[in-house]
């Protein structure tokens, strides 16, 4: 088993005739993901070394019965093709795009929290990797092996870090999940973490927070109330100073507020061994689960 | 992006809401003229982005040119909280009978604007909300729905407003929000909303901050400038499209990555090191990217040594190899690097470095290793602290 994404998934990609759109799909077939079609106004018709194109979600939905979609336009137009794919009748959508205006990823947040049979992971995410089933986004699979631990995380290359620690000491994932480092991500801490949860394969669940934002204490206190597997938490930045936005957009410090050491007393405090280092991650894994 | 008091001021007088009329000013002579047409009494108000400016000297009264002309001078080049005084708003005197408060802000954790409003104006709003918090009425706003009339009257009742005001209170607070929406504001603050004798509402301060990743749709925010708080190597940086935050120790640090590049401040930080500066090379850079990355890095004199951790996702360790082995061509630091080099195309990048034998260049396997020993190199006598 895995979450999001699997043997079941088939890929259409917006913006697929673009130079990192087409790579990046393509990366992602050659990995095993059924990528079924590929959505760019005006292009309908073409193809991309063999994925039909369309011109509307709902055209390449009603042809190739996808059921994910992976938006890679850039940011003016990528609210409109997140809320073009959910009423298309996809059901999981994964928003690589960085930088996204804020108020933008408000209207689609909140529009989609009432269209509860839609799942955004997103924006500016990496996307999400279930190892030997399929890859959606743009997480280097070559570093990771089935396995069962899940990894949630709102940054990329610090989950290629803490992944790769874990596969030094031979662990592998069920599914790496990157839910992006914006001020509005589709899907929570919260949402992953109970996936995992239900999900059989997954015995340990591994989150990688940063400053900024309440999602870790709220994570926290649900993992106390309602989660059952252990979980280890890393938190990165300790030495950030208040008010200076650290290259993520959601990764700002106001206050007290979002603080990384408020971060982790809570996580503490609800019984979640965190880390200090991304090495540690593997370590308290070891103690966990066995080496 | 944060805005100056009277670059907000301006934008509010865009969308029709009442602020003291004002000029700014970047001389002393500006100043002096602008204060003539607005008449006096009038204010001269230093624009630096920091909290209670007016006790630390930057806002004085004038009753005449000579005044003007004098406040102008003592307060144009002033060093306020560490930033230079550049430019100075004028504006004429108000009359105050009440001072309130009111905002509107992008809640995360709730994800819909937040209002605020209060009639304990004129201090500092996160002081009130800890003495008293029922002097502060809340609400958050539907984002697909807006501002409706309700929520201007749930919140005036709600702060206890003498009753005449109510409407007003309620229209400004719509006019707020506004702007708050068409200008794609992450802030906007009134601090003080004040009450004047003819009983109307005036903004009197201005705290905005913009969305950055929405300035490409509001090409006349995208211009605006803080002289005071510009650094000249985030300005290069910017030049160079690289994320770069300085902070004030003596380790350079370049990462890939936001998430990594705070984990690598964070280590060096355990290990005893002050990190100089964020700086995040960005998913996939190219050789021409790092080589720009170093100039910045080693332009900052306090930087003793740097460390460059990089895990390769879509960045690939050998471009990582090439653009440092090109800036030690180009600029030929003489500090000491540190190079962690992992991911994709880490063994030829390893390689690349090696067979290259730059001067004082130290290779680490691990993020561990790389944060402990750039540590040492800066500080060869011990830790600082």
């Amino acid at each position: 088993m895995s979450v999001i994404v699997d043997h079941d998934t088939r890929l259409c990609v917006s913006g697929i005739t673009g130079r990192e759109g087409s790579f990046h799909s393509l990366h992602n077939r050659a990995y095993g993901t059924n990528v079924v079609s590929g959505v760019t106004p005006g292009k309908g018709g073409q193809d991309v070394e063999g994925i039909p194109v369309f011109n509307t979600f709902h055209e390449a939905v009603a042809a190739t019965a996808a059921n994910t979609a992976m938006i890679f336009v850039p940011p003016p137009f990528a609210a409109d093709s997140i809320l073009e794919a959910a009423e298309s009748g996809i059901a999981t959508i994964i928003a690589i795009t960085e930088g996204i205006p804020a108020h933008d990823e408000l209207r689609v947040y909140t529009h989609l929290r009432r269209t509860p049979q839609v799942r955004l992971i997103g924006p500016n995410c990496p996307g999400v990797l279930s190892p030997g089933k399929a890859n959606v986004g743009i997480i280097p699979a070559a570093f990771f092996r089935p396995g069962n631990v899940g990894v949630v995380s709102r940054s990329g290359t610090l989950t290629y870090q803490v992944g790769n620690e874990l596969a030094q000491r031979g662990f592998g994932n069920s599914s790496i999940v990157g839910i992006g480092g914006d001020p509005v991500p589709g899907s929570s801490f919260v949402d992953i973490i109970d996936l995992f949860q239900a999900d059989p394969e997954t015995e340990l669940i591994v989150m990688s927070g940063e400053i900024g934002g309440d999602a870790e204490e709220t994570a926290a206190a649900h993992i106390a109330a309602e989660i059952t597997k252990p979980v280890v938490a890393y938190i990165a930045g300790f030495t950030a100073p208040a008010g200076k936005t650290m290259g993520h957009a959601g990764a700002i410090v106001s206050g007290s507020r979002g603080t990384a050491a408020a971060k982790a007393e809570a996580l503490e405090a609800a019984g979640v061994r965190v880390a200090k280092t991304p090495t540690q991650v593997a370590e308290i894994a070891v103690e966990l689960l066995g080496g | 992006m944060d805005l100056l008091e009277y670059q907000g001021k301006q934008l509010f007088a865009r969308h029709g809401i009442p602020v003291p009329a004002g000029e700014p000013a970047r001389t002393v002579e500006e100043a002096v003229a602008a204060a003539k047409r607005i008449g006096f009494p009038c204010a001269i108000k230093a624009q630096v982005q920091v909290g209670g400016r007016g006790k630390l000297g930057g806002i004085k009264f004038a009753a005449d040119e000579s005044q003007a002309r004098e406040h102008a001078a003592a307060i144009l080049g002033m060093d306020i909280r560490g930033l230079v005084v550049r430019e100075l708003w004028i504006e004429g005197a108000s009359q105050i009978e009440d001072e309130y408060y009111a905002s509107f802000v992008f809640d995360r954790g709730a994800k819909a604007p937040l209002a605020l409003f209060s009639t304990r104006g004129g201090m500092d709003i996160e002081q009130v909300a800890e003495e008293s918090p029922e002097a502060i009425a809340s609400l958050h706003i539907d984002p697909l729905i807006g501002f409706q009339p309700f929520h201007g009257r749930r919140l005036a009742f709600g702060a206890g407003i003498p009753g005449d005001l109510v409407r007003p209170a309620g229209a400004f607070l719509e006019q707020l929000y506004a702007v708050f929406v068409a200008e794609e504001a992450m802030l906007v603050e009134v601090n003080p909303l004040i009450v004047t004798p003819q009983r109307t509402l005036v903004a009197l301060d201005a705290k905005v901050t913009l969305d950055g990743n929405s300035l490409y749709r509001h090409p006349d925010n995208a211009q605006l400038r803080d002289l005071s708080s510009e650094d000249p190597q985030e300005q290069m940086a910017k030049e160079r499209d690289l994320t770069y935050v300085k902070l004030d120790g003596d380790i350079g640090i370049l990462g890939n990555g936001a998430g990594l590049v705070m984990s690598t401040l964070d280590l060096v930080a355990q290990h005893g090191g002050a990190p100089a500066n964020f700086l995040d090379a960005g998913g996939g850079a190219k050789a021409d990217a790092i080589t720009a990355a170093v100039e910045v890095i080693v332009w900052d004199p306090n930087v003793k040594a740097v460390l460059f951790n990089i895990f390769g996702g879509i960045t690939r360790c050998d471009e990582v190899a090439r653009g440092l082995i090109e800036a030690f061509e180009q600029i030929k630091p003489t500090i000491p690097f540190v190079v962690r080099l992992d991911g994709t195309n880490g063994e030829e990048g390893r390689a690349l470095l090696q067979a290259a034998a730059l001067p004082n260049v130290h290779a680490a396997s691990t993020m561990d290793e790389a944060a402990a020993r750039v540590v040492e190199l800066a500080h060869p006598d011990g830790p600082r602290r």
